[in-house]
């Protein structure tokens, strides 16, 4: 029962982790753009659609991916190139997602869905419990771990990466070392899109494998929250959407198990607890003040114009 | 904060549409709030069935403007004052929760006529309905009693107000009229719309050994994911057979069409009154989805309570019950007022979980 359990988290968590990642490469060049979840509603629809006109769920993930990158070319024309307030564009991308979504959807509503199969490598998928769990998964949770692994070299250990963070940490200084901001920030925006156009794909073709309009449920926002309490870390981003994940699940399983035992736990208590546990173990991750404020990315959500 | 500003997107949307609709001269305006969006497969969807129906029969004399996604809460007061003032005659508010919001507004505006689905609180033009879902939840237990192996189903529920609490209990006494040992595992999902919650409740109840789930919330997240798992399911709301064609019992089917025309047209003829409507299976207003997936047996003992229920033969709350701490609350043969039931705030002996005090 332990694995079929840790089998659901990780479906629960991936999607959280994914756009939270996303939106981590974005926030680190400086830029807050709040339409997650306009971003990742529009993917789930781009590919559940592409899906079921194809047939392929591969080609669904490369829509859920496209959808929510071009999407996000909106918020950066208005914000990069128009320098519009990202804070009011990230909300109406996420009011205009909400609903263009819909309209893609339309007619898709009721169908069954295909379901994303598991990719099994052999040998590593026999070994018990871990690689039963850890090697039948489906290509977005491998991509989702593979982006943690590879964002983190990224940021930390690349020259591009570096860039991109001095960009966040003073789009001046950056530019007048010669640092094309607009162009990094375009393609950190971009990134975020489909990072949570690729979470959008894995709700409908993974978790739920269906269209319902509005069916990622706030998930966006709560990759958003994840970012912020992370302090802009890969790892702490990947744990805190898998304890997220797990605190989640495991409330569900307490409810039941509470009942066989006899004792009264009120579910509106425990439906708050993996909000209230993520918040808390990621303060305490993050409590070092100093290191909080060096990872946060000094310009975020200021306008730049570079000047002429 | 997101669903705050779908609301106002969508009411400012819709007062666009208004406006434009004021030319086209008499029509009245029928209104409705709904909780969810209007394809989510169930509560909401079922809604806007009976809302599109009452524009096919009444279309010349009626529009039919509605605003869906409407939190409930504050916003829900803003979105059914706004539908007050762009010129609606009647505003149906479509959730519970939208019942205080929808006692203030009509207050505040007594020449527009509201009706609130499954609430209990009414006004001089405030009308309440309300189907008796109950009576389909116990035909659901009793199938549920025949066809279970393990004698535990499962049931995904949304938030414990007196509505879900009946259905739990009427699930449960359906069961034990069949086999008095049947066993009931409740989960609280906290949401009426959240396909991925949904499915996690469902797979969460399966991982504990249910073999056959029923939901109380809105999407068919929970079908799904027993026609994965490869057990049967019972649908809520709307009929769910294209979700899990292996998979599906029965369902619940909300048929409000009948009742949106009825008073409509009341409100056409200028004898529209407040009441306070609680109709079910004899009525209409609720039917059952084609009993699938189960031996003849089963289907003719469905048919033969659906029958009786019909013909008020049958109540399913009739005593004896006892209380789930073995206290007896009904005497034998007696029936339950419905006053009692629409503020049914405690279990039924058999349920497992524990409402919070």
């Amino acid at each position: 029962m332990f694995e079929a359990i840790l089998l659901t988290v990780i479906t629960a968590s991936t999607p959280l982790v994914l756009a939270a990642l996303g939106e981590l490469v974005t926030e680190r060049s400086g830029v807050l753009n709040l339409g997650v979840e306009g971003m990742m509603i529009m993917g789930a629809a781009c590919a559940f659609v592409a899906a079921q006109l194809t047939g392929s769920p591969y080609i669904g993930i490369l829509a859920g991916i496209l959808g929510g990158g071009i999407f996000s070319l909106l918020f950066g024309f208005l914000t990069l190139t128009l320098v519009a307030n990202q804070v009011a564009t990230g909300l109406a991308l996420t009011i205009l997602g909400l609903g263009l979504s819909g309209q893609i959807g339309e007619a898709f509503v009721g169908q069954p869905g295909i379901k994303l199969q598991p990719i099994v490598f052999p040998f590593l998928s026999d070994i018990p419990f871990f690689g039963r769990v850890l090697f039948r998964q489906d290509l977005i949770f491998y991509v989702s771990i593979a982006l943690v692994v590879g964002i983190n070299w990224f940021l930390f250990r690349s020259r591009t990466g570096l860039k991109l963070r001095a960009i966040g940490d003073s789009h001046a200084s950056a530019h007048a070392l010669g640092i094309n901001v607009i162009r990094t920030r375009y393609l950190a925006v971009m990134f975020g899109g489909a990072c949570a156009g690729l979470a959008g794909a894995q709700l409908s073709l993974v978790y739920t494998p269906q269209w319902v309009e509005n069916m990622s449920a706030g998930r966006g926002w709560i990759a958003l929250a994840l970012v912020v309490f992370a302090s802009w870390r890969p790892w702490r981003v990947l744990a805190g959407g898998y304890l997220f994940g797990a605190v989640g699940i495991g409330q569900l399983h307490a409810q039941i198990v509470a009942q066989n035992l006899g004792i009264v736990i009120p579910s509106q208590f425990l439906s708050a607890l993996p909000y209230a546990a993520t918040i808390v173990v990621l303060i305490i991750i993050s409590h070092n003040r100093r290191t909080t404020l060096i990872n946060t990315p000094a310009s975020l959500g200021k306008p730049f114009v570079p000047d002429r | 904060m997101k669903k705050l500003i779908i609301a106002l997107a969508a009411s400012a949307a819709l007062m666009g549409g208004f406006s434009t609709g004021a030319v086209a001269q008499e029509k009245k305006k029928v209104c409705f709030i709904y909780v969810g969006s209007k394809t989510d497969g169930g509560w909401t969807q079922a809604h806007d069935l009976g809302r599109q129906q009452l524009d096919k029969a009444l279309g010349a004399k009626v529009e039919t403007p509605f605003l869906e996604n409407v939190p409930e809460g504050p916003d829900a007061e803003r979105a059914i004052e706004r539908m007050a003032r762009s010129g609606c005659s009647l505003v149906f508010t479509t959730s519970f929760g939208f019942m205080d919001a929808t006692v203030k507004v009509a207050a505040k505006f007594p020449d527009v006529k509201f009706e609130h689905a499954t609430g209990f609180k009414a006004g001089p033009n405030l009308a309440t309905y309300n189907s008796r879902f109950y009576e389909g939840r116990y035909i659901q237990g009793q199938i549920a009693a025949k066809m279970s192996k393990k004698g535990v189903a499962g049931y995904i529920a949304s938030f414990p107000i007196p509505e879900v609490v009946m259905g739990i209990n009427a699930f449960e006494l359906g069961a034990r009229s069949i086999n008095p040992n049947f066993k009931l595992k409740v989960v609280w999902a906290n949401t009426w719309f959240d396909p991925g919650k949904e499915a996690d409740a469902a797979k969460a109840l399966i991982d504990q050994g249910v073999d056959i789930l029923t939901q109380h919330t809105d999407t068919t997240a929970p079908m799904q994911v027993a026609s994965e798992r490869g057990i049967l399911a019972f649908g809520q709301a709307s009929d769910m057979i294209a979700a899990g064609p292996k998979t599906q019992l029965t369902a619940i089917v909300d048929t409000w069409g009948a009742y949106y025309i009825k008073r409509a047209q009341a409100l056409l003829d200028g004898t529209w009154k407040s009441e306070q409507i609680w109709d079910g299976l004899k009525d209409g207003i609720l039917t059952m989805a084609p009993y699938t997936n189960m031996p003849d047996d089963v289907k003719a003992m469905a048919e033969e309570t659906e029958a009786k229920i019909k013909s008020g033969e049958l109540h399913p709350f009739t005593g004896p019950i006892n209380k789930q701490d073995g206290t007896a609350w009904l005497p034998a043969g007696e029936k339950a007022q419905d006053g009692v039931l629409l503020g049914m705030n405690f279990y039924v002996e058999g349920v497992d979980d524990k409402l919070p005090k």
